[in-house]
């Protein structure tokens, strides 16, 4: 019997027995949809989690001053000491010495109060370079950030965080005003986009003025020349550690220290604090994941018992398909295909309740839910998978029936 | 196939069924012999091992000892999927209980042995057509089972039959759940198959349709008691 009448005949059995196939199609349905939405679920978490590390800045390496690691001797513990330097910075930021890095901005701060005409406000003063913008990862709302060459020249220019410029101008436009930190007048230039994150609240209160200004103008003491935090930006992700690397190379060899056991600053990746948020989440899917294969299991052993019944009860069909000259392994493949065409609906059906549930499920839980296409497929042919792995067995029992005991049934 | 040979030779054929330490001898040393052309009843009460003979003939079970001959060929030593395939090239069966499948229409139950011996889609339909007018059920080729009364169930049965062109038409109480107007359709339905050159074997134990055919075989305990021509040939 070719494949096209086997499969026509899986369909037509399945059809004539509507409830019974639908029933169980779905168990195999139930089973898919949870497998597809607990993954989805999971993707969705992760995928929230990661684009809101990734909003701090994309490929971001953070080095601190200080060590965290303890060792034998006096040594200061992390942040007591300012270790960075400018040069340090423009050590990363060379291209020879550093080509995985893309880009490097050196902080310093200090709490400063900002004076309007008419209002203060006391927030963190931030110097740095321009490529802050870009390693950072943030975008203006209005006005432009400072240039290289105002950098250079020290000049009396700020840049406002969203909440600062709110705190001191309450709704009129910040661009041109002054502010007055020191008693040394700045011109707002720009404000910046607030950042979404909901992570550390002082990334939209703050001001941010050129490094040369920072040092030269506004702070005193050991901040003049001192850098409080160097950011670096990698290439890409994928040569985030390499970069990781060189930067804890040339600076072990600026700072004359040759094992990175005794380095006197710190550097932290995103991903450190990626894989630790993701970990907690993928334990979650690994968990829901298993009860929901469990249930895909359930599933499939509904087939199997379904298949166990379709074959007593067509005793009588067999022994007559096999009395017209059916091959023991025509019979099989027909018991197979029938009950993969159960897995195959049952798989169809969940992958679209789980699209549905796809839509639905965002507006209870608050996380989103990521349905791959290629998960959606696996679903599906997993589903068939588990039609035949266990119509193998009712199968096998309907080919070994003799025509004769089968046609005997009344 | 030997054109001159027998449909059906059977040589010392047995058939004993165990069951633990129980053993029955359905069949003893039975040697039959039916030529082509041949309208043949089988004939006995129950037990005495008609269906047990019928089984060997139709190739669904194998003799325990002895040959089995069909159209020529051994077949008493047969693999389960070369029986199949003799099964559905040399044999037509017809069912006491008709034995089609209620979800398929008329044609393609009169189809489905053109199915497994993989007859292309377009020439199974023409074959069957032609079967099911031949019983004359032309007009109710799209009706399934049981929109059909209990005879022309049976009349589709023997189409079904019929449409593989097999040596043997193989019949096993054809009339057993009929009524009498259905029974005598069915019956000249076979008698005109015989006249048309159809080797048909039937297995009864209703006396007046054993008459029908030209030979009868009467089978007790296992054994051939008798064999007679029956009226319709000796007048």
């Amino acid at each position: 019997m070719s494949w096209i009448d086997t499969v026509r005949t899986g369909f037509e059995a399945v059809r004539s027995h509507r409830l019974r196939s639908g029933l169980t199609v779905l168990g195999i349905l139930i089973g898919i949809a949870a497998v597809i939405l607990t993954v989805g679920l999971g993707e969705g978490a992760q995928g929230q989690v990661r684009a809101q590390i990734n909003a701090l800045g994309s490929n971001l390496l953070i080095v601190s001053p200080g060590s965290s690691t303890s060792g034998g001797g006096l040594r200061g513990g992390f942040g007591s000491a300012s270790t960075l330097t400018r040069a340090d910075a423009d050590a990363l930021a060379s291209k020879t010495a550093a080509p995985d890095i893309a880009a490097v901005a050196p902080t310093t701060s200090s709490s400063a109060t900002l004076i309007t005409s008419s209002s203060n406000w006391t927030t963190n003063a931030v110097g740095t370079t321009p490529s802050w913008l870009r390693v950072r990862a943030r975008k203006l709302d209005s006005g432009r950030f400072f240039t290289d060459t105002e950098n250079r020249n020290a000049a009396a220019v700020v840049v406002l965080g969203s909440s600062t410029a709110d705190q001191l101008f309450s709704g009129r436009d910040p661009i041109g005003q002054t502010v007055s930190i020191n008693n040394v007048p700045l011109q707002v230039v720009g404000v910046l986009a607030p950042s979404g994150s909901s992570g550390s609240t002082n990334d939209d209160d703050t001001a941010l003025v050129p490094f040369n200004t920072a040092a030269q103008r506004l702070f005193g003491g050991s901040a003049r020349t001192a850098v409080s935090t160097i950011y670096v930006e990698a290439t890409s992700s994928g040569s985030l550690s390499a970069a990781y690397q060189e930067t804890q190379q040339e600076l072990l060899a600026l700072h004359g220290t040759s094992s990175s056991a005794n380095a006197d600053f710190t550097i932290t990746s995103q991903q450190s604090i990626l894989s630790a948020a993701t970990s907690v989440d993928r334990t979650l899917t690994i968990l829901l994941g298993g009860i929901a294969a469990i249930s895909l299991l359930v599933g499939g052993i509904g087939v199997m018992n379904i298949m166990l019944v379709s074959v007593t009860e067509r005793v009588r069909e067999i022994g007559l398909r096999k009395a017209l000259g059916a091959r023991p392994r025509v019979i099989r493949r027909q018991f197979l295909v029938e009950a993969s065409v159960l897995g195959l609906a049952g798989g169809v059906l969940g992958v679209l309740v789980g699209l549905v549930g796809a839509k639905i499920l965002p507006h209870f839980v608050s996380s989103p839910v990521t349905l791959s296409p290629a998960a959606s497929c696996a679903a599906i042919v997993i589903a068939i998978g588990i039609g035949i792995a266990f119509g193998v067995y009712p199968a096998s029992r309907a080919a070994r029936l003799a025509p004769i005991d089968a046609l005997r049934t009344e | 196939m030997n054109i001159d040979a027998p449909v059906i030779e059977l040589v010392d054929v047995g058939k004993t069924y165990r069951s633990g330490s129980l053993s029955v001898d359905a069949l003893r040393d039975v040697s039959l012999v039916i030529g082509s052309g041949e309208f043949v009843a089988v004939s006995g009460p129950s037990g005495s091992g008609k269906s047990t003979l019928m089984h060997i003939m139709g190739c669904l079970d194998v003799p325990t000892h002895g040959t089995y001959h069909l159209a020529g060929e051994d077949v008493s030593a047969m693999h389960e999927d070369e029986l199949a395939d003799v099964r559905n090239r040399r044999i037509g069966f017809v069912f006491q209980q008709f034995n089609l499948l209620p979800s398929l229409t008329a044609l393609r139950n009169v189809e489905l042995p053109l199915a497994y011996s993989a007859v292309p889609r377009a020439e199974r339909r023409t074959r069957a057509l032609e079967a099911l007018a031949h019983v004359g059920l032309a007009e109710r080729v799209e009706h399934r089972p049981g929109e059909l009364s209990g005879g022309q169930q049976q009349r589709v049965a023997i189409a079904r039959a019929l449409v593989t062109e097999p040596a043997l038409i193989l019949a096993d109480e054809p009339t057993g759940n009929l009524d009498s107007g259905s029974t005598l359709e069915v019956l000249a339905l076979l008698t005109e198959l015989h006249h048309a050159g159809r080797t048909i074997v039937l297995i009864t134990h209703e006396h007046d349709v054993a008459a029908a055919t030209g030979r009868v075989v009467h089978m007790m305990d296992g054994r051939v008691l008798d064999e007679s021509l029956t009226e319709s040939v000796a007048r």
